[in-house]
């Protein structure tokens, strides 16, 4: 990619280089050595402050919180998924009755965050009768939000398969309703597979929320924790390098499928291609 | 409804605060991203590591989980802040990475041709980075930047989850308040999807203007 901005170097490029290591790299142990002094006055350096994070049961706690976490993402993908695809559906269709509504849900949810979303459900649901069970406290406000990312992405999907696809299976006889659900749907879920899992990964750092909710997800399980054992920065450094493999790991997943997909072959095998669609920030 | 607008000095203090947090750390989420953008296509190996590693990681962190981390953590170490500002800074940290990425796209999408003129002209890294590239970058991502806009606007009501009383936090106190959910959720979502509309308005129109035609 990016030998765009510069050529193979030469002795005098390759010295600049040289020196813009060493720079680097003293900046870097200059920052490194400044949080380590920061840690050491402040005595959170000390042994026992780090040791509870090798043992067992502290672990098990976090893993349990993990556990909520993944059950969390799991269970409103799913539903976010499924409202999307219905709503991709229904922006596409023919009937204005239809189209119109699904816009407008995609359009305003698109500009509402997540966590008014979440006090939506926390403080105004019970007062009209409907008091959710805490992990639908967070599934649903999260499943409402993502199913219009979703729908976004199906769309672009759906509209990425080539016309002829739709038009050659309604030429065999296939109803409007066949035709998408057995020959254009699937080459559009195939398509759209990595930005799924990326919006994935998105949704799973959403569940965070669930320490808003008091819902004992990891982000959760780590301020009960942190409350229990006043080990404040500790516990929220474990925390966030749990969520940064988890999530890491699943953005890898994601590179490698975007690939596969790429690797495809065939004319306008990628939706990616031309326009990038770069990630939004959640 | 009278609720709503019994509280109008609440949710405008609100609104003040959610507008003066986005504009800051949108401010600083850009210089953020440049750094880390010119760091990534830069020639030096070291520099490229700590931009991929540093894009790769704040990408897969959930804000909440770096805004508690700053606001319950730091001070631990002796990092004392005000709860504003923390949150400011997190969040431009934050979607500095988010930008950074955006620009990349951009900087990718330039014809190898141009960094090759530019270079053949005589243009140093730097030069060729501030004249020719960046510019012609910037104009194809106007619409990513304007989406990254408006999912900062909305990140910053996770700074309502610390403590910060922005719009969000606003609406939730008015609420305890006046225990009439719906007229004061609403109205705190109009004016989030207000912003938004006004931030899509001006990206159509800057893309419009900055569009060249090839």
């Amino acid at each position: 990619m990016s030998n765009l901005l510069f050529d193979e170097p030469g002795p005098r490029a390759r010295r600049r280089i040289r020196l813009a290591t060493v720079a680097g790299v003293l900046v870097l142990l200059a920052l490194l050595a400044l949080a380590v002094r920061q840690f050491a006055a402040n005595g959170q350096l000390a042994a026992e402050r780090w040791q509870p994070y090798a043992t067992w049961p502290m672990w098990r706690y976090l893993l349990g919180g993990l556990w909520s976490t993944a059950l969390a993402a799991v269970v409103s993908a799913a539903l976010a998924m499924a409202a999307g695809i219905a709503l991709a559906l229904g922006r596409l269709s023919r009937r204005r009755a239809v189209r119109l509504p699904s816009a407008a849900y995609v359009e305003a949810v698109r500009t509402i965050p997540a966590l008014l979303l979440v006090y939506l459900v926390l403080f105004a649901l019970p007062r009209y009768g409907l008091d959710l069970p805490l992990f639908w406290k967070l599934v649903v406000p999260l499943a409402v939000s993502n199913a219009a990312a979703f729908a976004e992405i199906f769309r672009a999907g759906i509209m990425s398969v080539e016309r002829g696809q739709g038009e050659a299976a309604l030429a065999l006889g296939l109803t409007h309703g066949q035709s998408m659900r057995l020959v254009v749907l699937p080459q559009a879920a195939r398509r759209v597979l990595p930005s799924i899992v990326s919006q994935s990964v998105g949704l799973l750092k959403d569940t965070s929320l669930g320490f808003v909710v008091s819902y004992a997800e990891l982000l959760y399980s780590g301020k009960v924790l942190a409350n229990y054992n006043g080990l404040l920065i500790q516990t929220y450094i474990v925390v966030a390098l749990v969520y940064l493999v988890v999530n890491a790991s699943l953005s890898a997943l994601a590179r490698s499928l975007d690939r596969s997909v790429a690797g495809g072959g065939g004319p306008g095998r990628r939706i990616t291609r031309g326009r990038r669609i770069t990630r939004v920030p959640r | 409804m009278s609720a709503l607008l019994d509280h109008l000095p609440e949710f405008w203090q609100g609104l003040v605060v959610t507008l003066q947090m986005t504009a800051a750390s949108f401010a600083g989420a850009a210089a953020v991203g440049l750094v880390i953008v010119a760091m990534r296509v830069g020639p030096v190996p070291v520099l490229r590591a700590v931009a991929t590693v540093y894009v790769e990681t704040l990408q897969n962190l959930p804000l909440l989980v770096l805004l508690v981390l700053a606001v319950f953590g730091l001070p631990e170490i002796g990092l004392k802040a005000g709860l504003t500002t923390t949150a400011v800074v997190v969040i431009a940290l934050y979607e500095g990475a988010y930008i950074a990425e955006a620009l990349r796209s951009g900087v990718n999408a330039i014809s190898a041709g141009q960094g090759e003129a530019a270079r053949a002209l005589g243009l140093t890294f730097g030069q060729s980075l501030r004249h020719v590239v960046l510019p012609q970058a910037l104009r194809t991502v106007v619409q990513p930047i304007g989406n990254i806009f408006i999912a900062l606007t909305m990140n910053t009501s996770l700074a309502a989850a610390v403590g910060v009383v922005e719009l969000t936090a606003a609406a939730n106190r008015v609420n305890l308040l006046e225990a009439q959910p719906i007229p004061i959720f609403v109205g705190a979502g109009l004016a989030y999807a207000a912003i938004a509309a006004c931030a899509g308005f001006v990206t159509g129109r800057l893309e419009r203007r900055l569009a060249v035609a090839r």
